[in-house]
């Protein structure tokens, strides 16, 4: 088991960087440059000198092979350096919206996983009753509705009926829970209600096909009590596939809740994302898309680690 | 049939009240007394790069820390057409007989927010820094300011100016939103700490900015101008999405965004709150232009230019585009109503703003066979994916050029796409866009010089004739003398030579709080942000 996991953490070693190289150079692959947006883009008396300058500042000048160089040096020192927008250091552009994200994406799966498990084991349980009918079509619903349009839905609503809308500024939890709940619970609850139809389809049929197995049989005949049988046989064995999902999907959430966290201006890593993109900041873009491929392969690999005990079939060589 | 004149109803009755909103909250905002206390909130919809407004081009700047500086002029925050320029910290100024030198007084009393006095020597020092930039810092505007010879300081409270030739923009120059006062000690240590710090002698004091979230200030008890500000502080939010912007007001978490909303937007504040809002509108100093690149055929031809132009029915896209974009009014090259503008008989004799459009067209099919371009030509429109209001307006021009017989297939392309594009030359036709901080034909005229002098002259064309014109009423210090120039130069520009065309004004509306008092709405977004005169009634 150790050896695997020594293994799986060296593996990502050429996983990140291979990510490295391919966004280093996706990223001078898109037409127009950051120089050009800052200062050609609203005055006639944009002057080539201006442009020149900034770009020798920002090092945009150097052959790309040595602005290469620059970035994987710093990487392998863990240095993503500065933001070419700001010119503020990228571990704190990341910071000042890391706690925000990290807190949506845990509340939008707790909200998926309270929703998921209960309706999937419901519905398998009463399979073909009218109880999973109404699941598969809650379910089905989430899945045919963005987040993004339910959080609009939400924002009306709390605009037209209760003329009130969240706060538009972060307070972090720990400063004032109620301020902070009144802010984020609205996209946890579009978030987490769309994460959930994924979940609640996946813990479905999962059990379905456990309670057709024969140990789920043998324990029944061994006169075992039903819930015990539910929880510890059934369910547990289950919840291997419904686990990558919700683990996948909120590695996804880190930094992919761009236009819910535009709908409801939260100051997210979405955003920093497309801002970074649009202002061609290659620099703060390169250490996000790391960030979300490092949050990936962590998740994947604690995933993979929690396999083992959910299963004990399953080990590691 | 019914919903129909049920929604016109609706709207004509929205607009009736929008109407009666503006005039009393007008009327109201004249005989009151400025009330102290309360934070003002606002919505910025964007965020700056640095701090650094000399270095900057964008409102994102201006709006969240304008109050915390100061400047030598500014423009009178009463004046509706945002051109009157008065003293900041220059208390008065004279000119000298042939223009060339411009002496200042300051104000004593002004203090910086670290409590050391504001000097002659702080405003030589910005200035410097503005002009003449040393090797490592962009100065943004610096083009605006070849006039300038040398800048003294004689005394703590005098300043002068001396031009290499008379600039009539001068004073407008100098009142330039973007000129903040910095201390001369921070940039003679560091000249690029304004980049990164924030540190004014403006109405209010820097609090702080929390990226991505808002940016806040507070009163400056030691403000030159005793007894202002009213406000105690306030707070820009940054809000990003139009939508949550509209929002922010309706829901009254802000009392306004500066810069403006759209027609649908307004109208949906002003259902959800009606008294509660007031709305003030303005043409605004922003256009979307036509540019034709020179390069390509048939648009090295003067009559397949003039032929587009010909084509449009401005008085008609007016009245359709103004419900549902942000532009309105039909102007020449000076936003309507202000002191350079065109007269609306002289307007009409340039090539595409006569009332008589079936007379126009016939001429543009006319000058199109002239030119040899065949029946259906087909070219690419290349446009910029902003929706509002590009798109309506690029929409609209494929409609007036389909009306002459030309197809134009529209290309609707990523921003920076289109930048890179319009500067490399690598385009037919395309929508172009001009915004200044201020009306001012020196501002406005000078991106359409010769290809060269011009940093974003598309067109790629040179054209010393317009050139010398654009040089003349830049000299000319008188209004009279300048304006026939400017005129001159229009008539080069958008008729004989037909090198770029103006399609409508851009027009501003800011619906905000009826508690916003004091605030005047121009048609520049960068001016008229210091909030030292604005108050919130109870």
């Amino acid at each position: 088991m150790i050896t695997y996991i020594i293994k799986r953490l060296l593996l990502m070693i050429p996983t990140l960087l291979g990510v490295a190289v391919i966004i280093f150079f996706l990223m001078r692959i898109v037409p127009g440059d950051i120089v050009e947006l800052r200062f050609a883009g609203e005055s006639a008396y944009a002057q080539k000198e201006n442009l020149d300058k900034e770009r020798a500042r920002l090092g945009l000048d150097k052959p790309i092979w040595s602005q290469f160089l620059t970035w994987m040096g710093g990487l392998v020192r863990f240095d993503f350096g500065t933001s070419m927008w700001t010119g503020a250091p990228i571990s704190e552009e990341i910071r000042l919206r890391f706690a925000l994200s990290l807190q949506l994406a845990i509340m939008a799966t707790i909200v998926a996983i309270l929703l998921a498990i209960p309706l999937g084991v419901i519905a398998a349980l009463r399979q073909d009753t009218w109880i999973d009918y109404a699941v598969r079509v809650i379910s089905i619903a989430g899945l045919a509705t963005p987040s993004f349009w339910l959080g609009i839905v939400f924002i009306l609503g709390l605009l037209i009926i209760f003329k009130w809308l969240p706060p538009m500024v972060y307070t972090p939890f720990w400063v004032n829970p109620v301020q902070n709940l009144a802010q984020l619970i609205w996209p946890a609850l579009a978030v987490g209600y769309r994460y959930s139809a994924v979940a609640t389809r996946m813990t479905r049929s999962a059990m379905l096909e456990v309670l057709r197995e024969d140990y789920i049989r043998t324990a029944r005949a061994k006169g075992l009590w039903e819930k015990l049988i539910l929880s510890r046989h059934a369910l547990k064995n289950a919840m291997l596939p419904v686990l990558t999902v919700i683990a996948l999907e909120f590695a996804f959430l880190i930094g992919g809740l761009v236009v819910t966290e535009q709908v409801f201006n939260l100051n997210g890593l979405g955003m920093l994302f497309v801002e970074a993109v649009g202002h061609r900041d290659y620099t703060l873009t390169q250490a996000l898309v790391m960030l979300v491929a490092f949050v990936f392969i962590v998740v994947n690999f604690l995933v993979d680690l929690a396999y083992a005990w959910l299963d004990p079939r399953i080990r590691f060589r | 049939m019914t919903a129909v004149r049920a929604r016109s109803s609706m709207l004509r009755a929205v607009l009736a009240g929008l109407m009666l909103v503006l005039s009393a909250a007008q009327g109201a905002d004249a005989q009151e007394r400025p009330r102290y206390g309360g934070e003002l909130v606002y919505v910025v919809p964007t965020e700056p790069a640095s701090y650094d407004a000399h270095r900057e081009g964008t409102f994102a700047l201006i709006h969240p820390l304008a109050p915390v500086y100061s400047t030598l002029l500014r423009f009178d925050p009463t004046d509706r057409t945002g051109t009157k320029v008065v003293g900041d910290i220059a208390e008065s100024w004279t000119i000298a007989k042939d223009g060339r030198t411009y002496t200042f007084k300051l104000r004593r009393g002004v203090k910086f927010h670290d409590g050391s006095d504001l000097t002659s020597k702080d405003v030589k020092a910005t200035y410097d820094k503005i002009v003449n930039p040393p090797a490592d810092v962009v100065s943004f505007r610096k083009g605006q300011y070849t006039a300038i010879e040398v800048v003294e300081a004689p005394d703590p409270t005098t300043v002068v100016f001396r031009l290499k030739w008379p600039a009539a923009s001068l004073t407008t120059a100098l009142a330039s939103p973007f000129n903040w006062i910095y201390k001369a000690d921070i940039l003679a240590k560091d000249m690029h700490w304004y980049e990164t710090h924030v540190m004014g002698s403006g109405a209010f004091v820097f609090v702080e900015h929390v990226k991505g979230a808002y940016w806040a200030g507070k009163k400056n008890p030691n403000y030159w101008d005793k007894g202002k500000p009213y406000l105690d502080s306030y707070r820009a939010l940054v809000v990003k999405d139009p939508n949550a912007q509209v929002a922010a007001v309706r829901a009254e978490r802000a009392h306004v965004q500066f810069r403006g909303f759209t027609p649908a937007e307004r109208d949906s504040i002003v259902q959800a709150l009606g008294p509660k809002v007031t709305v003030q509108e303005s043409p605004w100093d922003c256009v979307l232009l036509v540019g034709m690149n020179h390069e390509k055929k048939p648009w090295d031809d003067k009559r397949a230019r003039k032929a587009l132009t010909l084509a449009l029915d401005r008085y008609q896209g007016s009245q359709a585009l103004s419900k549902i974009a942000v532009v309105k009014s039909v102007g020449g090259v000076q936003v309507p109503g202000t002191p350079y503008a065109t007269p609306p008989a002289e307007l009409e004799k340039l090539a595409g703003y006569s009332h008589d459009i079936a007379k126009s067209r016939a001429e543009a099919r006319r000058l199109l066979k002239e030119a040899g371009v065949p029946e259906s030509f087909s070219f690419s429109l290349k446009n910029r994916n902003v929706p509002m209001p590009y798109e309506p307006m690029a929409i609209w021009l494929v409609d007036q050029w389909r009306q002459i017989g030309l197809q134009a297939r529209h290309e609707f392309i990523e921003s920076t796409k289109w930048e890179a594009d319009l500067r490399d030359g690598n385009y037919e036709v395309a929508v172009d866009t001009q915004c200044s901080y201020a009306v001012d034909p020196d501002l406005d005229l000078y991106k359409f010089q010769s290809m060269g002098i011009s940093g974003n002259n598309y067109g790629r064309y040179v054209d010393k004739p317009l050139d010398d014109l654009y040089q003349k009423q830049s000299r000319a210090l008188d209004a009279e003398e300048r304006r026939k120039y400017v005129r001159d130069f229009e008539r080069r520009l958008l008729d004989e030579e037909a090198h770029y065309f103006y399609t409508l004004q851009w027009h501003r509306i800011i619906p905000h709080s009826a508690k916003l008092r004091g605030w005047t709405v121009t048609p520049s977004h960068f001016v008229n942000n210091q909030l030292d005169g604005v108050w919130l009634a109870e």
